[in-house]
């Protein structure tokens, strides 16, 4: 089906029955994502949601190919990606897609100056005739940051949290890479730099017509910045749709618990609101046994069929 | 109805820590007063000074840190007798004698950490009342029980052998919980409490703080930066910025009539679930950084608002109402008159206009 969809325009990451499990020893094995399928199309905000453990970060992992799928397909921009990779594949893949990470200051090398940390993928792909070109890109990308360009000869320490993550974000762009996968990349910041930094991303999304994996457990920023939205849980994709139809119509009744449960600024509202109670294990709900449901649109759900007519 | 009763009166508190870079000034000049069976909110960005005030209460400082002036007076019964104590000039082993536990409990950010990992959790539920009140291991051991039954774990029984490691997030939090009320305190600080879990298992456990909070008349001091966390449970916000007040009220106060230019930031750079505007409201810049000596308003160089003398003299506390105080020169009768940012007004007006017509849903 997705294969008619794709007449009009191909997307750009598409994720097909992705599993990925982790064999700790002979006896067990952590099964962390379970038949996720979505896709990506150029030029959008794909926002993954889900409490702690329920995979998102390994899907990211798994899409820039840090792990080698367990089973499923991933295909960026036309190729197969999943298995091992050929090299101007590979090369083609650590170009066009970039990852900005959650600690700024974790994925950042103390010892070298912020100049050369951005231009490290400019050195490794050979994107510059001369040091002079390749100083002018880094202060290019600086400035489109919103830092100087004379930051190039400081040191991550010399920033501050929110300058920080700048750097990381500034190290993804200079490849000028077709998606972005950003892993929680604003959770570590106080709330007024959170909202500068989604608003730069908003920017240059608008400007290099990149595609964003925005992986969050911030419903309220994932909402602000994605197009569609696939909530998680336990692994399964229980959700995923249009962020209008995700906040407006949640059918699953993990959505209407995770969404129930964001505390609004409001405090004649928060007063009277409860939030709803959801446990997997009471619910009677088997993940594994729903399959994904068209309830309209893009908007699709998991459940078995006698839940779906339940549902909606 | 009986009259409020005081139990935490804050005075002036400054406090400075000494670094290789310099001192430190964190927090200066804080005025907080805590009545029974009431929740306060301490909420700003991090740095602002909010855990170092609540760290002074506890008199858990780090040890590079000094009190330069203030005073606080914690007031509570000893045998049906009222007591008032200043707690800065008690010794450290008076505090940990008589204080911290006992009459003031505190709940840290991140359950890995404040709990200990080679102790079984009904141990160390237990470990506050021996050491406090002598209490007979059996009744301690009783009482842990309907402790940890009372913050919703299931299966208590089982539960009080385990060790930290076994239990999930939320199930150690609820742990930590249960510690800071096993000695019956009069006062719960919670130093975020739910930052570290997710939005699901911070709705609960929040609405159990509250349920627990009415049924044993506990004052509450939160310390967050989630003002969704702050609509849900308190009752008093005061607002930090740079280690001072700049803006105390009632909860309505704060969310529906704020005055201070860095609340009305604050309030737009949420992002708002009803909202779909483009782009977010931020305020420029980043917070002082208070190595260096703060002269006049510490926010004006972030405040478009900012009148020529916030550069030089820093503005008293102005009395807006007898709940709601806010430090900007802005509420000067002198001053121009300056509204809160259109986008705001709007905002505000949407959300009381949803607060009454959920309330409506609510009743049915």
């Amino acid at each position: 089906m997705a294969k008619q969809e794709s007449s009009k325009i191909s997307p750009l990451l598409e994720v097909k029955g992705l599993r990925q499990y982790f064999r700790i020893n002979r006896k067990f094995t952590v099964k962390a994502v379970e038949d996720v399928s979505f896709y990506i199309n150029p030029g959008e905000t794909y926002g993954l949601v889900g409490e702690s453990g329920s995979g998102k970060t390994t899907i990211g992992r798994s899409v820039i190919h840090l792990y080698e799928p367990t089973a499923g397909e991933i295909r960026f921009d036309g190729t197969d990606i999943s298995g091992r990779l050929k090299k101007e594949v590979e090369k083609n893949l650590r170009v066009n897609m970039q990852m900005i990470f959650q600690d700024p200051m974790a994925c950042l090398n103390p010892r070298r100056k912020v100049g050369d940390i951005i231009a490290q993928g400019l050195d490794i792909h050979h994107r510059y005739a001369s040091g002079k070109e390749r100083e002018e890109m880094v202060a290019d990308i600086l400035h489109k940051v919103g830092l100087a360009p004379e930051h190039a000869n400081r040191y991550p320490h010399q920033f501050s949290g929110g300058q920080r993550q700048r750097v990381g974000i500034a190290r993804a762009l200079i490849m000028n890479p077709k998606l972005i996968i950003a892993d929680e990349c604003i959770s570590a910041l106080d709330m007024s730099i959170q909202a500068q930094v989604v608003n730069l991303m908003k920017d240059i999304q608008q400007e290099n017509k990149m595609a964003y994996l925005f992986i969050a457990h911030d419903l309220s920023m994932v909402k602000y910045i994605s197009d569609r939205i696939g909530v998680l849980h336990l692994g399964y994709l229980l959700e995923t749709g249009t962020t209008e139809e995700i906040f407006s119509h949640p059918v699953h009744p993990y959505t209407k618990s995770l969404l129930s449960a964001i505390p609004h600024p409001n405090p004649l509202a928060e007063r009277k609101r409860l939030s709803l109670r959801y446990d997997y294990k009471t619910s009677g709900i088997e993940y594994g046994e729903g399959t994904m449901h068209q309830v309209e649109g893009t908007h699709f759900v998991r459940c078995t069929d006698k839940e779906f007519n339940a549902w909606s | 109805m009986r009259e409020k009763e005081k139990i935490l009166s804050i005075r002036n508190l400054g406090i400075s820590f000494e670094t290789t870079a310099g001192v430190v000034n964190a927090v200066r000049g804080v005025n907080l007063d805590v009545y029974r069976g009431e929740t306060v909110a301490l909420v700003g960005e991090s740095g602002s000074g909010k855990s170092v005030s609540a760290r002074a209460i506890m008199g858990i400082l780090a040890k590079n840190g000094t009190i330069d002036s203030g005073n606080i007076t914690l007031s509570y019964y000893r045998q049906e007798e009222k007591v008032t104590r200043e707690i800065l000039s008690m010794e450290k082993k008076e505090i940990r004698r008589h204080v911290n536990g006992k009459r003031v409990a505190m709940v840290f950010q991140d359950p890995m950490t404040s709990l200990n990992p080679l102790i079984p959790v009904g141990k160390q539920v237990m470990e506050g009342m021996l050491w406090h009140y002598h209490t007979p291991k059996e009744e301690a051991r009783q009482k842990a029980l309907e402790l940890l039954q009372l913050v919703g774990i299931t299966d208590a029984e089982k539960r009080m052998k385990n060790y930290p490691h076994q239990l999930s997030g939320g199930m150690r939090q609820r742990v930590v919980i249960a510690i800071a009320l096993s000695c019956d305190p009069d006062l719960l600080i919670c130093d975020e409490p739910t930052t570290a879990l997710d939005v699901t298992i911070q709705s609960k456990i929040l609405e159990l703080i509250q349920t627990i909070q009415k049924k044993k008349k506990l004052s509450v001091i939160y310390i967050t930066h989630d003002l969704g966390v702050v609509a849900k449970v308190a009752d008093y916000v005061n607002v930090m910025y740079a280690g001072k007040i700049v803006e105390s009220g009632t909860v309505n106060e704060i969310f529906y009539e704020p005055k201070h230019p860095y609340t009305w930031g604050l309030l737009s750079a949420m992002p708002d679930l009803g909202t779909d505007d483009e782009r977010l409201y931020t305020i420029p810049g980043s917070p002082p950084n208070l190595l260096h000596k703060v002269t006049g308003d510490a926010f004006a160089p972030r405040n478009k608002y900012a009148l020529k003398i916030d550069s030089r003299v820093e503005p008293p506390m102005f009395k807006v109402s007898e709940t709601h105080y806010a430090a900007t020169w802005l509420l000067h009768p002198n001053a121009p008159k300056v509204d809160m940012p259109a986008e705001l007004r709007a905002r505000i007006e949407r959300m009381m206009k949803e607060g009454e017509h959920d309330g409506e849903t609510g009743k049915q």
